[in-house]
């Protein structure tokens, strides 16, 4: 060896005991779908099968309802909030005594690197729940009136980027505000959801308050359309969201809705160009792109764009791609063929509308679904490419010469979920960061997420937000 | 030297050429090294990275209390690291004080290690805080006595004060004492500079001033050698590099204690400045306690448990 090649550090597979099949929890159990119909969920790293799972029709679909809806008039409406609370705490406690397991999981079910899964979604996962367990009896102060109440059944439809993550999002503050759930976690990312259930068992949290059930877009469809569902939350696709906001219309429903996005990240001349660099990579690189507040759209000021790409192309030689269980890996696999088969769609286009495509040498693993981290220059505002939602490691490159024109791109975009700015002077960060029109907009960092931070869209990126104060409204009738 | 080509060594154009340099984010250099730290480095690639990093060792003594007898066992130490094992290579160097540099020649040359260069700190060591006149006897009394490597300090109160053109002299002055023969490693004592904006503002002004390395610290003051420090100047050289063609050293000293530390300043060097940095010539690591934990580390590899303290010599 002659060159610091990291030698392999694979995390162990077998931390995590997969079960062959999976039933649907409800009521506090795990039962078989009616019908008996399965799917499989596989590894998208390998393309193995992971386990066989249950698919859930119209009639398990109302089980569920029935067994929250149970479950939410005679026991979890009634427990004091404190008590509440106490389950949320032991909760939080059991993901992380069990975070090594739950990152192993997530990783073989998603294909994510383990340092993501084990240094970023489990461990926010586990703050979710804890900082959602300290609101459970305070909710008197949290401006939504003095004694405000519960919506009743929540329909929860999680995505496949960050499963548990997503899954944490909804189900903490559901519950802290003392409401049930049926939650249906994305089809080829169930297991985590599924682990969650057993640490709900495991908690004891009362039968019914927490529903799991898997399908796939039918499944959700019934759970959005039942007539006894209170609240719906969704986090996907724009054109999903769509459709629930108009199933919903004229009903008693409410809803949240975290839906796409296409970021503008910001570079200005004076910004601390390595760390802008750093910022840039983790913004469209992050979880192999899969972020709806990925920052897609670098916006670099023309007098710097040679420094800072030459810069990031440095930089992107440095990604490693490969085997999401080792640990040193920093880009991991695309969750499914058909997210590859969409931005291998939307890439090309790229190519075909004049952009200038770069990737870095790099070989890709030959079974899975794989795509290189890639840069589009030369990128104008009319390629589809600086439009639409690519949804993976594509990053489309556009460059402007004043402030304002940086604000006028960065806000010609159906979507305002996120961006972020890079400068070294604050008034500038603030004068641009006014004019944003993004539910998050992130100063010389990207991607930061805490639980106390509401999060949330413009436009067509969503209705309402999740996380800290702002996140409980969206589940509970305030009385102002 | 090509450096000409950015400053003409007035300080007004030194002042110029500085303020040119992009700002650097704390918070930023921070994630990035802290996301550096989670590289898991095993097996072949750890065991290939401890000997590197023996190699690496500038084995140190900076004491007071420094006698012949300590330099001696110090030197001997270094060239044989383990008298059990001579397959261990020996340390970069060894650094001492200026009255100990003729003591640690000849122990270096009578005891197999005629190849390991002496390296005196010199110019006032810690403190650099005297005259011009000092400093130059300080570092020629260092190089007659047989130093080949000379780490001075700079001016602190200078660069603080505003007066870089003290401190570019100064280095200059030094590196032409020095020659070609000599390798001139300059000390910025990052922990008095305090900001990583003066931290690159001072790499920066080293390496134009003729400086062979740049190195952290003096190890007097804490912090020392921190990651972001360390990232900042790494990237100062891998930049310069790009502009002037020249490659620069780097040398973290104070508080890389243990193999783990190692690890995570190599991975550095590997993923900011690049591989071609990863060589005793280009990246030193100036410590005392480091070069046993390597040793004890290594023996782990081999045998595959821990060895007690005892089968490692004290010095």
């Amino acid at each position: 060896m002659n060159k610091f090649e990291y030698a392999p550090a694979p995390e162990s597979a077998a931390l995590v005991d997969i079960k062959s099949q999976y039933g649907l929890f409800m009521n506090g159990k795990f039962i078989a779908a009616k019908a008996g119909k399965t799917f499989t969920t596989i590894n998208p790293a390998t393309e193995e099968v992971l386990a066989k799972i249950a698919y859930a029709e119209l009639a398990d679909v109302n089980l569920a309802v029935t067994s929250a809806r149970n479950a939410f008039t005679k026991v979890w409406s009634k427990m004091p909030p404190a008590e509440r609370g106490k389950y949320l705490f032991r909760i939080a406690r059991i993901l992380q005594e069990r975070s090594r397991e739950f990152a192993v999981l997530e990783t073989l079910d998603n294909g994510k690197p383990i340092r993501e899964t084990r240094d970023t979604d489990i461990p926010l996962a586990a703050a979710h729940f804890f900082y959602h367990a300290g609101w459970a009896d305070k909710l008197s102060y949290a401006g939504h009136g003095a004694n405000p109440k519960p919506y009743g059944v929540a329909a929860q439809i999680i995505p496949w980027n960050f499963p548990m993550l997503m899954l944490a999002w909804k189900i903490a503050p559901a519950l802290a505000t003392g409401n049930t759930v049926v939650l249906k976690p994305a089809e080829t990312t169930p297991l985590t959801a599924l682990l969650f259930a057993e640490v709900c068992q495991q908690a004891g949290l009362p039968a019914g308050v927490v529903n799991i059930i898997t399908g796939d877009g039918a499944t959700g469809s019934h759970l959005v359309n039942h007539p006894d569902v209170d609240k719906v939350a969704f986090t996907g696709s724009t054109g999903v969201g769509k459709a629930i906001a108009k199933a919903i219309a004229g009903t008693k429903k409410s809803a949240t809705l975290e839906l796409g996005g296409k970021g503008a990240n910001i570079v200005f001349e004076d910004a601390a160009i390595d760390e802008a660099v750093e910022g840039i990579v983790n913004g469209i690189f992050f979880n192999q792109g899969h972020v709806c507040c990925a920052g897609s759209r670098l916006l670099i000021q023309e007098n710097v764009q040679d420094e800072v790409l030459e810069k990031l192309k440095n930089r992107m030689n440095l990604i490693r791609i490969g085997n999401p269980m080792d640990k040193n890996t920093d880009l991991g696999a695309i969750n499914s063929a058909a997210q590859l088969s969409r931005i291998k769609d939307l890439a090309d286009s790229g190519d075909i509308e004049g952009a200038m495509r770069w990737s870095p040498n790099c070989t890709l693993p030959s079974s899975g679904f794989w795509y290189a981290p890639t840069i589009f220059t030369g990128v104008s505002q009319s390629h589809r490419i600086a439009r639409e939602e690519i949804f993976g490691p594509v990053l489309s490159v556009l460059t402007f010469r004043t402030p304002q024109e940086a604000i006028d791109k960065a806000n010609n975009t159906p979507y305002g979920l996120s961006a972020g700015v890079w400068s070294d002077k604050g008034s500038r960060i603030l004068w641009t960061a006014k004019r944003l029109r993004a539910g998050v907009i992130w100063a010389n960092t990207f991607n930061k997420f805490d639980p106390a931070s509401p999060f949330g869209g413009y436009k067509e990126s969503g209705w309402g937000r999740e996380g800290g104060r702002h996140g409980l409204s969206g589940y509970l009738k305030g009385q102002y | 030297m090509n450096s000409t080509l950015l400053t003409d060594n007035s300080e007004a154009s030194l002042k110029k050429f500085l303020k040119t340099l992009a700002p650097v984010d704390a918070v930023g250099a921070s994630a990035r090294v802290e996301m550096l730290a989670t590289r898991s480095i095993k097996t072949s690639s750890k065991n290939w990275a401890i000997d590197l990093a023996i190699r690496m060792v500038d084995l140190t003594t900076l004491e007071g209390a420094d006698t012949p007898g300590k330099v001696k066992a110090l030197c001997a130490k270094g060239v044989y690291p383990d008298p059990t094992d001579l397959s261990i290579p020996s340390v970069g160097a060894i650094c001492v004080y200026n009255d100990m540099v003729k003591i640690a020649r000849e122990a270096l040359d009578n005891g197999g290690g005629k190849n390991i260069p002496v390296a005196a700190v010199t110019t006032a060591f810690p403190s650099g805080r005297a005259s011009m006149e000092v400093k130059i006897q300080d570092t020629k009394d260092a190089i007659a006595n047989g130093a080949s490597e000379i780490d001075m300090v700079i001016d602190r109160g200078a660069f603080l004060a505003g007066n870089l053109g003290l401190v570019f002299d100064e280095i200059k002055a030094i590196k032409e004492i020095c020659g070609k023969d000599v390798h001139l490693k300059v000390i910025l004592e990052t922990g008095e500079l305090v900001t990583l904006d003066n931290v690159r503002k001072a790499s920066y002004l080293a390496m134009l001033a003729g400086g062979d390395f740049i190195k952290t610290s003096t190890g007097k003051i804490a912090p020392a050698a921190t990651a972001p420090v360390v990232y900042v100047m790494l990237e100062a050289v891998r930049d310069f590099y790009k502009l002037t063609g020249v490659r620069i050293g780097v040398k973290p000293a104070g508080g890389i204690r243990n193999t783990k530390d190692a690890m995570k300043q190599l991975v550095l060097v590997n993923e900011i400045a690049g591989p071609e940095w990863l060589d005793p010539s280009l990246f030193r690591i100036g410590a005392s306690a480091l070069l046993n934990d390597l040793l004890m580390q290594r023996m782990k590899m081999r045998d595959g448990y821990y060895a007690s303290p005892n089968y490692v010599t004290l010095d």
